[in-house]
């Protein structure tokens, strides 16, 4: 009787398990398939089917949901040529490489893994199956049928920055980072930047949360920003908290990722938007034309894969000029975030007068410029 | 001065929450159960405050609705391990995890939702007063209330009859069975209430200190609730003082990084379990210490001889 009792718990405890586990792994419904072609009908090709990797919960309102807007957005585009797939919080490891390898064997012909961390994973992958194409977000290595897309996400932190410098009174902004990685700085650096344009007292506080997504974390980030004196924040962190927390005390913020504009009327500035659908587009045209070639792309402002939209009504038109000026710049090439001279925090000259950043620099940032307070934390 | 008015006032804030959830937990420790739970409790219980205020409009409707959901998901729980005597870690532990995927699976429609305005609330005439008025008196109701429910719980448990019988049932259960006493019942009772504070704590996380509903928000503040019970030696008073410490932490590592000072923010987040094991360390090397301090019966199973 004893032993029998003492099974339960852990029978119980499997079983809840296991169904939480199949909840946490769901996969996207898949689409009702087509209704059957009447026997007379021609023959339809066979749509192609996409898949989706996706790092986070569809839900998160931020980096996964900037993803699956893309998806979405492509759905509509090409209707029944294609089929897509998801799968959500896929965690960044060996599990990767199963669920990569399920969606090719259930016939998905494209692949989109939207996390740095996804890249091993696709790299194994790509190897076993040369028809199948792979797109890999973020991240470096390529093979023939592996290649990679990134966003220029700095620039939007750059046309936040030039706002932010417009609106601030105390001429302290504040940034919430996640971790600090080049993307990451490439943005606090960008904003600062962008505020030093158009003011050049301005001053950034940066305080680390070690996080992509904690929304209490994330208050208390902005909160202790706030105390300190901040009165416009730019978090690169995947929720809307830092943005309400600026609304509670009657601060400034921004929107990340997607168009967080609804979540803070008074205090939302605007949002740096991410639209990876035009990306997607591109992809998947370049497999059905059969032009896909391996390549890295870059997308910034130019392309309109980063986009800084819905700015505050509220805000100056004079400023909203300036903005709209450096937007044209950045297009055209004749502005450009990180270009000589350009001095770190500690007063080193990292770029020479005139010398504008490539990729491989950007990609290897490790400092702060000038009127970023505080060191970048280390392992040291 | 200003900052540090600031930082006193986030402090509190920031500890609230975790001294609501331990009060609670402290309660169903007292009476010998260990519920490991408590992170799933309390992010069904955010969800459910979050929904219901959303819908209602009224805070204190969000806070009931999440007592409710933290007391339904204890009750569950209470019956799993006090009548079918399933192990309470195992248990607990499900619990935890079922908790955080049945408020994802549930809670989807609500992510990206916006609660309607957020008023503020300070403490007329005190609010003005210079320092103080910024360090204490303008914060949220329940910021002053779990000061109170602190008071409360030590009272219950030291001065009433009632609180003297659920703390005998957690040292010895059998001896308060052979006295007539319904352990079973007074166990599900303390869970319950347990499961209601924790779930206050939850709803104040989706409904106060980050109004908004994702997944997995309360992101860890369950397991260092249940932290604090052993940090504070499963006393009242110093659940409060754990909680605003853990807060205070947690609040001076991040202004400290603004003003430029470089800690590794990854340690400060091992502090509150690296003190708890330190106090754990502390009052196991004695017999007579671990005696006084830790129910005896905690965790333990149950079974109600005839």
């Amino acid at each position: 009787m004893e032993r029998r009792l003492s099974m339960k718990p852990f029978a119980l405890a499997a079983l809840v398990g296991a169904a939480t586990l199949a909840a946490c792994t769901q996969e996207a419904p898949k689409k009702a398939e087509a209704p059957a072609a009447a026997p007379a009908a021609p023959p339809k090709p066979e749509p192609l089917k996409v898949g989706f990797v996706y790092v986070g919960p569809v839900g998160d309102a931020g980096w996964t949901f900037a993803h699956d807007l893309g998806r979405k957005y492509v759905e509509g585009k090409f209707g029944d040529r294609i089929k897509t797939t998801f799968v959500e919080k896929v965690p960044e490891g060996p599990d990767a490489e199963r669920v990569i390898r399920d969606l090719v064997t259930q016939g998905n012909k494209v692949i989109f893994a939207t996390s740095f961390g996804f890249g091993d994973a696709m790299e194994k992958v790509a190897k076993d199956f040369p028809d199948v194409y792979f797109e890999h977000a973020t991240g470096y290595k390529t093979a023939p049928n592996l290649r990679v897309y990134e966003g220029r996400f700095y620039e939007d932190a750059y046309l936040a920055g030039i706002v932010a410098g417009q609106m601030t009174k105390s001429n302290v902004l504040g940034f919430v980072g996640s971790f600090p990685i080049p993307e990451v700085l490439r943005n606090i650096n960008a904003f600062t930047l962008g505020a030093q344009s158009v003011n050049p007292k301005v001053k950034t506080k940066v305080v680390w949360v070690s996080a992509w997504f904690d929304p209490p974390k994330e208050t208390e980030a902005a909160q202790s920003l706030i105390n300190q004196g901040a009165d416009v924040l730019l978090q690169n962190t995947d929720s809307t908290a830092v943005l309400q927390a600026a609304e509670k005390n009657g601060k400034y913020a921004f929107g990340w990722d997607s168009d967080m504009s609804a979540f803070a009327p008074k205090a939302h500035l605007g949002s740096c938007r991410l639209n990876w659908g035009l990306y997607y587009e591109k992809a998947i045209n370049d497999v059905l034309n059969k032009t896909w070639k391996t390549e890295t792309t870059k997308w910034g402002v130019k392309e309109g894969l980063p986009e800084f939209v819905s700015l505050a009504a509220f805000i100056p038109d004079a400023t909203k000029k300036k903005v709209e000026d450096a937007r044209e710049g950045l297009k055209t090439g004749a502005v450009a975030v990180f270009r000589g001279p350009l001095y770190d925090n500690t007063g080193k000259e990292v770029l020479a007068k005139g010398v504008t950043s490539d990729d491989k620099w950007n990609g290897a940032m490790s400092f702060y410029v000038k009127g970023v307070e505080g060191k970048v934390p280390s392992g040291k | 001065m200003n900052e540090l008015a600031s930082l006193v006032a986030a402090t509190l804030s920031a500890g609230t929450p975790l001294a609501i959830a331990g009060l609670g937990l402290l309660v169903n420790e007292r009476a010998g159960i260990l519920n490991l739970g408590a992170e799933g409790m309390m992010l069904v219980a955010a969800l459910a405050g979050f929904a219901a205020t959303f819908h209602s409009g009224s805070d204190w409707v969000g806070f009931a609705a999440g007592a409710g959901a933290g007391a339904l998901v204890a009750a569950c729980f209470g019956w799993l391990v006090i009548w079918l005597n399933t192990n309470q870690y195992a248990t607990g532990l499900a619990v935890s995890l079922f908790g955080g995927g049945f408020s994802a699976f549930v809670g989807v429609p609500y992510v990206g939702r916006k609660l309607s305005e957020r008023s503020d609330y300070s403490v007329p005439v005190l609010r003005d007063v210079p320092f103080l008025g910024q360090a204490l008196f303008r914060q949220h109701p329940l910021v002053y209330l779990v000061v109170g429910a602190a008071v409360a719980v030590a009272w219950f448990l030291y001065r009433t009859r009632a609180g003297l019988v659920l703390r005998a049932i957690g040292e010895a259960p059998e001896s308060a069975h052979a006295l007539g006493y319904p352990v079973r019942r007074i166990r599900l009772l303390a869970v319950v209430v347990g499961g209601a504070l924790c779930g206050v704590a939850g709803a104040y996380f989706s409904i106060v200190y980050a109004p908004l509903w994702v997944e997995g928000m309360v992101a860890g503040r369950g397991w260092i609730a249940l932290a604090l019970t052993v940090f504070a030696t499963w006393r009242p008073a110093r659940v409060l003082l754990g909680a605003y410490l853990f807060g205070g932490v947690t609040m001076l590592q991040l202004q400290l990084q603004g003003m430029g000072v470089n800690i590794a923010n990854q340690l400060m987040s091992m502090l509150p379990y690296l003190s708890t094991v330190f106090v754990l360390v502390l009052i196991s090397r004695n017999p007579a210490w671990i005696r006084l301090n830790m129910p005896a019966s905690l965790g333990k199973p149950f079974f109600p001889t005839l």
